[in-house]
């Protein structure tokens, strides 16, 4: 790790207004203070301190992880910022992360990009900026490089974040939408819904309250115990936006394979449940910030889920349905009532029914 | 989830399930020749599909999904009116989910709001309404749409908005009614009905009253059903038993929500606040009289279809499309010809692809099991 001799040598810039405007996107001293005072202050590692355009990394010392490097980007454009539960900026971090350790990487280094409007607080971009820090520190990266904007009012809503994401594939683990084999068991690790509930009820257009929180959390060390219980896994996905349903399409379509879930077996929070009643939504299809669909052999099946039941993370983890050789891509569900039905890529948002 | 769960219990069905299958064996039918079943209401058919329920009954028994999705059965022209309100200057236009995606002829709301007008989401009247107080320099214009479900929160609202002098609410008023429709598709000459599923919604506002005319005219049974799985199968088989026992007859299987005399406040509200339009046009079924409403004079001040110039015109319904002979039961959403092919979800030609609650879309989404075992 390069531990370069400026580190600490130079003063922060602070700053004294309590919103950002354009001069802080300006390049000039204001610009400097704020990323001093809000990120540097906040991400402070020894790679960032020396504020290079880049950040270096020793080749040798990713290669001790793993012998292939994975490398990811996001971006997050959530309203409301803050929602129960999170904050764009522990959505910002969890999401790289999570979308590395599905691929099997230990994620280690994170980039940061901000485009803030002008006129939103200091004290909001603190905030972000800590709840960044704190999830990066939980999920054991470091926040290495970054970049921020500003734009007139309007040119953006309040705050986006991208964040690219680098970790390191450990020797001999090939996971892949394309491996999923009939008999292979589809595990979840928890409740699904609760990231998309969340964030439709913080929007307060329906005036619902729930006490549903989003379950938006770094998914790296679950992975790491689950692919140590079960070596054979084949595939893992975060089943973000499109939902649960959409990770199964997208498996059972590369791997020309069907699915069948039970829904009695899938597990959904009750407040989750009433929600999606009350709105006519389907939760298979809600966003999820901390759950991951997982393809394991079915003698591997057990293990996954007594490995994942002993996470924290992974407390209502369940075997949910069977890969099976029925019709290629096609993937169903067996209803609580006894019944079949299709479980289809959704065609454009989920939009609640009118009676 | 309680009030819920008690209505999707497995054993239940089972039991229901069985003596369904005793009734159809006692009966003249085939699975060449089904009994034919109308499931009248949108909200039916989504629960048809989201429990799988056609591939549970017998195979003598066919489902026909009937017109009662209000987002499905909206001419283009009106989707036309729309945008041309949307894209005015100074409005927000407020509008139910689904509505949202409903193609026009040139674009839908959802298009319309992309291209800059300020079209807003909302999950009842009052929430325009709230809006319309809070941004008092815009005009706000609620999208009024649905059957008699909807109807009496739109006509609430209006009163709500003259109560506390409100200038800057009005309401695009699109409500429709499902009685003329019945009728209309009980005239149709290609009928093949055997009953219906009454809709349950509708009928918390207008009571079962208003059906005694399709047992007493036209002798088809009807049971006014509920949206749970159990209720839709006990309805089913109360369908059947009717038909078994040579009754036709206005039965209501939901009277847990449905009182037979409606809801007294809400048909209240529905007749100060509107008239019967001498016909209005439907998607796939054409002109239909006396089967949409307005805002009476009294409140024309509200009335978006007074207050805008709207363009008004009549889009002809796709000549490929035949939405009509599936809302009738003479064909199958699979066995129209542009299903799945020209018309899908993502570029719906036809109303019944639009919406979840459509028989097209459903089918699409959720079924194609049966379909595709046929």
């Amino acid at each position: 790790m390069n531990i370069s001799p400026t580190i600490h040598a130079r003063t922060l810039g602070k700053v004294n207004v309590p919103t950002v405007t354009l001069a802080h996107g300006g390049g000039g001293k204001a610009m400097k203070d704020l990323i001093d005072d809000v990120f540097v202050a906040a991400f402070d590692n020894p790679s960032l301190a020396p504020l290079e355009d880049q950040a270096r990394f020793d080749l040798a010392a990713l290669a001790r992880h793993g012998d292939r490097l994975a490398f990811t980007t996001d971006s997050f454009v959530v309203d409301p910022l803050i929602f129960p539960g999170g904050d764009i900026g522990s959505l910002a971090v969890c999401g790289t992360v999570n979308d590395l350790a599905v691929g099997g990487a230990i994620p280690l280094y994170l980039s940061c990009a901000v485009i803030i409007e002008e006129g939103v607080t200091i004290d909001l971009l603190r905030r972000i900026a800590r709840s960044m820090a704190e999830t990066a520190k939980l999920a054991c990266v470091q926040i290495v490089t970054g970049d921020t904007k500003v734009v007139h009012k309007g040119a953006c809503d309040k705050l986006f974040i991208t964040t690219t994401g680098i970790g390191v594939i450990r020797e001999g683990l090939n996971l892949g939408q394309h491996r999923a084999q009939p008999g292979d068991a589809i595990l979840v690790n928890g409740q699904l819904g609760d990231h998309g509930a969340a964030i439709l009820a913080a929007r307060g257009d329906m005036a619902l309250e729930t006490a549903i929180e989003s379950d938006c959390a770094p998914l790296h060390d679950l992975v790491a115990r689950l692919l140590a219980a079960a070596p054979g896994t084949r595939f893992l996905r975060d089943a973000t936006r499109g939902g649960v349903a959409t990770v199964l399409n997208e498996v059972a379509a590369a791997s020309q394979i069907a699915i069948e879930i039970d829904e009695q077996r899938t597990p959904i929070r009750e407040d989750v449940k009433a929600f999606c009643e009350i709105l006519g939504l389907d939760p298979l299809y809600l966003a999820n910030e901390g759950k991951l669909v997982a393809v394991v052999p079915q003698e591997e099946a057990d293990a996954a889920l007594f490995a994942m039941r002993a996470h924290p993370l992974g407390t209502g983890a369940a075997i949910i349905g069977r890969v099976h050789a029925g019709e290629a891509g096609r993937v169903t569900m067996r209803t609580v009532f006894g019944g079949r039905r299709i479980v289809d890529m959704l065609v454009g948002e989920q939009l609640p029914r009118i009676c | 989830m309680k009030y819920v769960d008690e209505f999707r219990d497995r054993e239940k069905a089972r039991v229901l399930l069985r003596e369904i299958e005793s009734l159809v064996a006692s009966m003249p039918v085939s699975p060449e020749k089904p009994l034919h079943i109308m499931e009248v209401c949108g909200g039916h058919t989504h629960s048809i599909f989201r429990y799988g329920l056609e591939g549970m009954l017998p195979k003598e028994i066919e489902l026909i999904h009937g017109p009662g999705c209000p987002v499905c059965v909206l001419p283009m022209g009106r989707v036309d009116d729309c945008v041309a309100i949307a894209e005015r200057r100074n409005v927000i236009f407020t509008t139910f989910g689904d509505a949202m995606r409903v193609p026009g002829s040139r674009k839908s709301l959802l298009q319309a709001k992309a291209d800059g007008a300020d079209v807003r989401m909302v999950y009842s009247p009052m929430d325009a309404l709230a809006l319309a107080r809070k941004n008092p320099d815009r005009d706000v214009v609620f999208f009024g749409l649905g059957f008699e479900t909807t109807m009496p929160s739109t006509a609430l609202t209006i009163l709500a908005a003259e109560r506390d002098g409100i200038e800057n609410f009005s309401v695009f008023c699109n409500h429709i009614t499902i009685v003329p429709t019945i009728k209309a598709i009980l005239d149709s000459p290609d009928l093949q009905l055997d009953g219906f599923l009454g809709p349950g919604h509708v009928s918390m506002v207008i009571g079962t009253a208003p059906y005694e005319f399709i047992a007493n005219f036209y002798r088809k049974p009807m049971v006014v059903a509920g949206f749970e799985p159990l209720d839709i199968l006990q309805s089913i088989w109360m369908v059947l038993r009717q038909i078994k026992e040579g009754r036709a007859e206005i039965e209501n299987q939901y009277a847990r929500i449905v009182p037979a005399g409606g809801n007294a406040a809400a048909l209240e509200a529905v007749s100060r606040v509107y008239e019967l339009r001498e016909f209005f046009e439907w998607r796939g079924l054409g002109s239909i009289d006396h089967s949409g409403v307005k805002l009476r004079d009294a409140y024309a001040r509200f009335d978006a279809e007074r207050l805008y110039a709207i363009p008004n015109v009549k889009i002809a319904d796709p000549q490929s499309c035949q939405c009509g002979e599936v809302l009738k039961g003479v064909i199958k959403p699979w066995q129209c010809k542009v299903f799945g092919t020209a018309c899908t979800p993502e570029r719906p030609l036809g109303a019944l692809m639009v919406s979840s609650e459509g028989a097209c879309a459903a089918y699409y989404q959720y079924g194609g099991l049966r379909a595709g075992a046929a």
